[in-house]
């Protein structure tokens, strides 16, 4: 079970968290303009990365907030937890 | 009686006398004994049979390592499990213990005729036949082998125990209480950080436990062990965990740990749990978990009898019980010298037989020697002799180039085998760290830790007491940040060293086992390396050698060693397997904990569950929630009580508990333009006071979830979703939110439990309500279909929906949980003089299929769009994106052919489809689609069906057949509406 | 290749077993081969036996990064079952059920293949609606599939719970009679040794750290830690480190790793007859011919290479598994391990060619297979060996992620409204 750095409550039992996947993954812009590929990568394509991968997690059963975390897929050892800054903040 | 019990010494409570049945005989014992103890008290050597070949077991070791003694215990009825170790199954007075696998008995047993087989059954020899006559596996071969399988009998009843699960937060966890474990405890403890101290043992101490010989400090060990254990026990810091076996070490220092709580009384207090499972997030684990000596290889070396020179001291000091009378020690190290005068001590006749040369010995030899013990060094066991009970061992002296002397034979009761040892690194294996080949050793010691642990003592590869004691002292320290070193004064030096030997010289043609357990010998493991199995996995899964239910604690490494012996290839080289959790097994139950029954997954039960019971509804489990089905009278079937339920709503009125239904509170400036972009419908101008129908897809265009959406003022939704979606919506819902337009001044709350709602439907509905609200105008002009006010009922605010999901006039009463009876009384109470009927699930669903609604997650299934179920038209085309859009203008979903949703109706009308039924153009043609609901109409006087068929609304009017149990049965695709097509009833 | 035979083991047991012969060599890497698979997984090592078999290539290399059949091959549950609900898949796993009836006498080597039945309960009306719509597709497609009632499953399998009180009732059960579980290490070593035998040359602890291509875009070698190889064919078999393997020839795909966990418990007696599965209560279990009780359940949530995953999916299977069978409660967990899982979006696998000519791959199994092992082998040594997929696995493309054409396993599954 891992010990997840929520940015917001610090570190909590995984018990409390969804996965929510590969992060970084922009939703384009204007989907109406982008072709099949391009949307299928943005829908199913992840890097799946063997290393250090930048996921995004929700502490559904704490303070209700997602954010992202770095960690190594080989060792399950976070590297660091960033909150998801809003559009205003310029992210 | 007690034959082999001491008159005096060991740890036994000699005042308190227990009895106990193995096999139906009753044996005597004390407090204090394991039952392998009482049982060789009571010279009892055979205790089991073999996996394979049923070859005679004794008792091997004295700890959980124990791969023989294997037992069936009762303890009463509920309480009978197989396979119990018999080293560690405390005596309880009346406990009832049998041995496993065989047949008529343990002392005559048919299956030993497996032992006279041994030349076929070598490793992996059913991979080589049983194919041929094909026919015959199914019915034969498998069957037997299957017959023949497995140690003890699974338990038949329901287990009449209780378990418990505690999590649990400490600076320092110590797992092992030996020497070095107590003095990590006694330095981590005057940090006043919180300190964990388990141990898989009654008591603590580990080796201590039968060191009668040790001085530590002045004291002697057993007196240390006491001041020591009262110290910590003195700490308010410190929590000591006695029976308690850390099993598991997880990501992020989370180990699990196993308490044994009552197998060990005989008349447990009443609410104590079995079995305790702790799971500790530890800051520091220090790993002192000891080390496991190895037996010697040889032919005919699994004799009864046979045991660890270390298990015969332990047996001896701890259990005052000596194993035999006259005990050959045969060894390839010093440690067994300690045993053999601890032996001698207490009147064994002994002799010890040193695979070493003199010179490769150390000062045990003399010391020994001095006492006048017979010692043999330079030779081999070339077998022993004897068959339910060790009788002898054939020795003969072997010089460096393995030429063998004379042969002897030592006339013996029992044996004690020390070929080294091995650090007990299963822990720290899971724990990722890496693991180093020290030759030094001759074993795998903790290298690089990944994790916050750090390992002691014999875990560590050092066997010294006053290294180990210095060890655990310096690592206890360290794991609550202080740096520091402290040696402690032991005397006499600890007698350690050993030469590995894989196969004594002189094996011949005999047998010598490495996992006793799995009767896998030395030459099934040469056999599979001439086979071209050269991973040590490979040797593993090949030979199943390590594989029993001690997972090779005793066996693993003299495989590793002999294997790299076969392949001539340096240990290191060779690897080593996995280590895996759990370190010991662990019952089911503890790991289930309190999760049984109703608690397996807790129920949820709506406000009105209790009336709805009361009336004698059927229930049916809707994703957590239970909901009343329909409320059968005497008499009726489900037919009958579902058709009457819907006759009520179609001609007067119904009501319905619809409180699972999902609610999400969407408030904020943004709230129309989030839900926007959220639904294939646009929210914009949705007035005040109204509602709509929404359906939501998720990105890749599919149907996810549907429901109405009200709009209670500009800035303010009340969204429903699905009995099931609840949750997942509002996650979907935040997602958005939160990850892509973190901009959007939006406001989610889950008001699913706060909301109770009354469905209340049919023609009479409005004359039944009316009466009972305040501030609301009823009239059908003020108050039209899908609007919503807010006002009061029966006194209790409320928000009056006027929808429908039945196609009839309709009101869904949404009002605060705790008032729910209240109000469902009065409109119940209110609603008799029209003849109203409560209606549950079933009746609801025939209601909305009778005018074509459909349910997600039956009419969809994660694959069906929005156009697939006929609702593109609900599709907002001004709105430039919404989550979804994009995937519906995918090739696939523009297709032609897809599946759409449409009506069936059976040529006999009587005929009620199976829902899941495919539909085919004509029988023997490929699937077009499949009956997703199907019910009969009491309304329509027929049954009506919907579907989802291939290019379906072009069929309309044709005749197509759909699969029945006996075959297919003949349909006409129609719109899939059966009743009020014009959609007139809802606004009555 | 000496032949194995009740007659051969007994010459072989007065002989002290002297005289087998290795089941397969351990060669040195040649320079270049007509095709090499990277994984010697069940799925590798079966391609590369079918390649030789039915495609007679028998220059060909199988590359393992660890040891054959280490990977999921030797970590899953061994169940068997072609119970799928879409056409795509039916044939598709019906395929490799028909390849398992006679595999042992194909390989002459027993795989073990035990046809003890497999049973999916039901336990909510949404269940048997989905139940029942398999069994009815089933059978429309020839598979073996059949409903039977709570009092029927229980026939079929007596340890199990069917009070109406129990927390999920069970309502009744679709069962494959064709289903069962077969030893999985020898489906491997088996394929293994048939390859072996034709030629081709398996070899282990062989990484694969590059693919190289040439001047036209297609494939030419692969770097490994043992040198380079030429090659102009590369068939991708790597389950759990596709993605990794991909992203060397420069391809994304859409998988995800995940910790898939699996445990037994102690041996005992037989207790247990079937294969059972349940998808409300997500467990399954059957009992090993050694008599260990064999267990599994979903993944764990997180993306992970490190074939270790959280106690808390575990406890939740026992959980699960207690529910049904209250009397195993006492039962002790023996082994818990976890394999790495890699998942299409989908469910459903993907076999067939990619962007880069030469490169094939065949992934995306998820948690299902082993089951497949024979069935995939085949189909990829055609798709290999041809260039192209067969009719079988052509609807199992990686451009179905464009088109939408998904083959949805889980979604038709979908839980309950």
């Amino acid at each position: 079970m891992l010990l997840i750095p929520c940015p917001h409550c610090g570190p909590r039992s995984e018990l409390e968290f969804h996965c929510g996947g590969e992060a970084h993954i922009a939703r384009p812009t204007n989907p109406a303009a982008t072709g099949d590929q391009r949307w299928a990568e943005y829908l199913f394509y992840r890097s799946n990365t063997k290393g250090v991968h930048a996921e995004r997690w929700l502490h559904v059963h704490g303070c209700g907030r997602w954010f992202n975390v770095r960690r190594d897929t080989i060792s399950d050892r976070f590297v660091t937890a960033d909150q998801i800054r809003s559009a205003e903040e310029g992210s | 009686m007690q034959s082999n019990r001491l008159p005096i010494g060991g740890r036994v409570d000699r005042s308190r006398r227990l009895r106990f049945r193995f096999n139906g005989t009753v044996i005597h014992g004390f407090a204090g004994d394991t039952v392998a103890s009482a049982l060789l008290a009571n010279g009892v050597s055979l205790v089991g049979r073999s996996f394979k070949y049923h070859r005679p077991r004794g008792i091997l070791c004295h700890g959980s390592e124990e791969p023989n003694a294997l037992l069936q215990v009762d303890r009463g009825p509920g309480r009978v499990d197989p396979n119990n170790r018999a080293t560690i199954t405390e005596v309880t007075e009346g406990l009832t213990v049998a041995s496993q696998n065989h047949w008529p008995s343990l002392e005559h047993d048919i299956g030993a005729i497996n032992d006279w087989l041994s030349p076929i059954f070598t490793a992996g020899f059913y991979y080589k036949t049983f194919m041929w006559p094909r026919a015959l596996w199914d019915k034969v071969y498998e069957p037997l082998i299957r017959a023949a399988a497995g140690l003890g009998v699974a338990p038949k009843e329901a287990d009449a125990d209780r378990y418990a699960q505690r999590y649990a937060h400490c600076d320092v966890l110590i797992v092992g209480a030996g020497p070095a474990g107590l003095a990590a405890a006694l330095a981590a403890s005057t940090s006043g950080q919180r300190v964990i101290l388990a141990d898989e043992q009654a008591e603590f101490g580990g080796t201590l436990l039968h060191d009668t010989g040790s001085m530590i400090q002045g004291m002697q060990a057993a007196g240390w062990l006491v001041g020591t254990v009262a110290a910590l026990a003195d700490c308010r810091n410190v929590r000591l965990l006695p029976r308690t076996t850390a099993f598991g070490y997880y990501n992020h220092n989370h180990v699990a740990l196993l308490e044994r709580v009552t197998d060990h009384l005989a008349d447990p207090a009443s609410g104590l749990p079995r079995e305790r499972l702790w799971q500790v997030r530890a800051k520091q684990v220090v790993l002192a978990t000891g080390a496991h000596e190895r037996p010697l290889a040889f032919a005919d070396n699994d004799r009864p009898g046979i045991m660890l020179a270390e298990s015969i001291r332990a047996f001896i000091n701890r259990y005052a019980v000596v194993p035999g009378h006259r005990i050959v020690f045969a060894t390839s190290g010093a440690s067994a010298y300690r045993a053999a005068a601890d032996a001698r001590a207490a009147g064994v006749e002994v002799v010890v037989v040193d695979v070493r040369p003199v010179a490769a010995c150390g000062p045990e030899l003399a010391l020994l020697r001095a006492e006048g013990v017979e010692v043999l060094t330079g030779h081999t066991v070339l077998g022993s002799t004897g068959r339910k009970r060790v009788r002898g061992l054939i020795v003969a002296p072997v010089d460096a180039d393995g030429r063998i002397g004379i042969r002897r034979k030592l006339t013996c009761d029992a044996v004690g085998l020390s070929g080294g040892w091995t650090p007990a690194v299963h822990l720290f294996s899971q724990s990722r760290g890496k693991l180093t080949f020290d030759t030094a050793i001759d074993a795998y010691r903790p290298g690089r830790s990944v994790q916050a642990e750090r390992s002691a003592g014999a875990a560590n590869g050092s066997y010294e007491l006053t290294t180990c004691l210095a060890e655990g002292w310096e690592a206890g320290l360290r794991a609550t940040g202080r740096d520091g070193a402290r040696s402690f004064r032991v005397s006499p030096a600890t007698p350690t060293g050993f030469v590995a030997v894989r196969v004594l010289p002189g094996e011949g043609n005999g047998r010598a086992f490495i996992d006793f357990q799995n009767d896998v010998t030395a030459k099934d493991i040469r056999l599979a390396v001439r086979e071209g199995f050269e991973s040590v996995e490979h040797i593993k899964r090949y030979t199943t050698t390590g594989m029993a239910t001690d997972q090779g604690k005793t066996s693993n490494m003299t495989a590793l060693g002999l294997l790299s012996e076969t392949l001539s290839r340096p240990v290191a080289q060779v690897g080593t397997t996995t280590f895996r959790p759990p370190y010991t097994p662990v019952s089911f139950g503890a790991l289930t904990g309190a999760a049984r029954g109703a608690l397996f997954e807790p129920v949820r039960k709506a406000p009105l569950h209790d009336w709805a019971a009361a009336r004698g509804a059927v229930f049916e489990p809707v994703d957590r929630w239970l909901r009343a089905r329909y409320f059968p009278r005497p008499g009726e079937d489900m037919r009958a009580a579902v058709s009457r339920e819907c006759r009520a709503v179609r001609s007067s009125v119904g009501i319905l508990d619809a409180s699972t239904l999902g609610k999400i509170e969407v408030v904020g400036p943004d709230a129309a333009e989030f839900l926007n972009r959220l639904y294939i419908n646009g929210w914009t101008k949705l007035a005040p006071g109204r509602c709509r129908y929404g359906v939501m897809p998720k990105e890749d265009g599919y149907i996810f979830d549907d429901g109405v959406v009200a709009r209670l003022a500009a800035e303010r939704f009340h969204v429903t979703t699905t009995t099931g979606g609840a949750a997942r919506v509002l996650d979907h819902m935040e997602e958005y939110l939160q990850t892509e337009w973190p901009n959007l001044k939006v406001f989610l709350t889950s008001t699913t439990e706060q909301w109770a709602v009354i469905a209340l439907q049919g023609p009479k509905a409005r004359q039944v309500i009316t009466p009972l609200v305040d501030g609301i105008d009823m009239s059908a002009a003020v108050f039209p279909h899908m609007a919503v006010r807010t006002g009061r009922i029966c006194g209790v605010p409320t928000r009056l929906f006027r929808v429908s999901f039945t196609g009839e006039l309709g009101y869904e009463i949404n009002l605060p949980a705790s008032q729910a009876a209240l109000v469902w009384d009065a409109v119940y109470a209110g609603g008799e003089p029209y003849g109203i009927e409560p209606y549950g699930t079933e009746a609801m669903h025939v209601l909305r299929a009778e005018r074509g609604f459909i349910i997600v997650g039956q009419e969809t299934d994660g694959t069906v769009a929005p156009d697939d179920v006929g609702l593109s038209g609900m599709i907002a085309d001004a709105k430039p994106d919404f989550v979804g859009k994009r995937s519906l203008a995918r090739p696939d979903l523009m297709a032609a052919g897809r599946k759409q949703l449409v009506g069936l109706l059976t040529e006999v009308p009587g005929v009620v489809l199976d829902e899941g039924a495919q539909v085919v153009e004509n029988p023997g043609q490929p699937a077009l689609g499949h009956v997703t609901s199907a019910y009969w109409s009491d309304a329509c006087g027929r049954s009506i069906a919907l579907a989802l068929v291939a290019g379906g609304r072009a069929r309309h009017g044709q005749v197509l057949h759909v699969t029945t149990q006996a075959g297919f049965t003949a349909v006409r695709v129609t719109e899939p509406v059966f009743f009020d097509a014009g959609a007139e009833r809802v606004h009555g | 290749m000496r032949h194995f035979s009740l007659m051969s083991l007994l010459s072989e047991a007065v002989n002290a077993h002297r005289g087998w012969d290795r089941q397969w060599r351990s060669p040195e890497p040649k320079p270049s081969y007509d095709a090499v698979i990277i994984g010697a997984g069940g799925h590798g090592l079966a391609t590369a036996y079918y390649m030789a078999k039915q495609h007679g290539m028998r220059n060909i290399a199988v590359l393992e990064k660890g040891w054959l059949g280490g990977g999921n091959t030797g970590r899953n549950t061994t169940i068997i079952r072609s119970n799928y609900l879409y056409d795509e898949s039916a044939a598709l796993y019906g395929h490799a059920m028909k390849l398992w009836q006679d595999l042992s006498q194909e390989l002459n080597y027993n795989v073990m293949y035990s046809r003890r039945g497999v049973l999916i309960l039901a336990h909510n009306t949404h269940d048997v609606q989905s139940a029942r719509r398999h069994v009815y597709a089933n059978r429309l497609n020839g598979i073996d599939n059949e409903w039977l009632t709570p009092e029927q499953t229980k026939a079929f399998c007596p340890p199990l719970n069917i009070s109406r009180d129990a927390r999920y009732p069970v309502l009744g059960a679709a069962l494959q009679r064709c289903g069962g579980v077969a030893r999985h290490d020898a489906v491997a070593w088996g394929y293994a040794r048939g390859a072996d035998a034709m030629g081709v040359d398996i070899i282990q602890n062989c990484e694969v750290l590059g693919i190289q291509r040439g001047p036209d875009g297609a494939v030419a070698a692969v770097d490994t830690s043992r040198g380079r190889i030429a090659t102009r064919r590369i068939g991708v078999s790597a389950a759990g480190s596709t993605s990794v393997v991909m992203a060397l020839a420069g391809l994304r795909m859409p998988l995800e790793s995940f910790p898939l966990q699996a445990l037994v418990s102690e041996p005992v007696k037989p207790v247990f007859p079937c294969v059972l599965m349940s998808n409300a209560v997500h467990a399954y279990i059957s009992q090993s011919d050694k008599g260990e009780l064999v267990i599994g359940a979903g993944t764990d949530q997180y993306v992970s290479y490190s074939q270790q995953g959280g106690l808390q999916v575990t406890a939740h299977t026992l959980d699960a598994i207690c529910e049904l069978f209250p009397q195993f409660s006492r039962m002790r967990m023996m082994r818990n391990w976890a394999g790495i899982v890699d998942v299409t979006p989908d469910r459903s696998p993907i076999i067939g060619t990619t962007p880069v000519s030469g490169l094939f791959v065949n992934c995306g199994w998820g948690t299902g297979g082993f089951k497949a092992t024979p069935g995939a082998g085949h189909l990829f040594a055609w798709t290999v060996a041809k260039g192209e997929p067969h009719p079988i696995n052509a609807p199992f493309t990686l451009d179905r992620f464009r088109t939408g054409r998904l083959i949805d396993e889980a979604a038709a599954a979908a839980v309950a409204h």
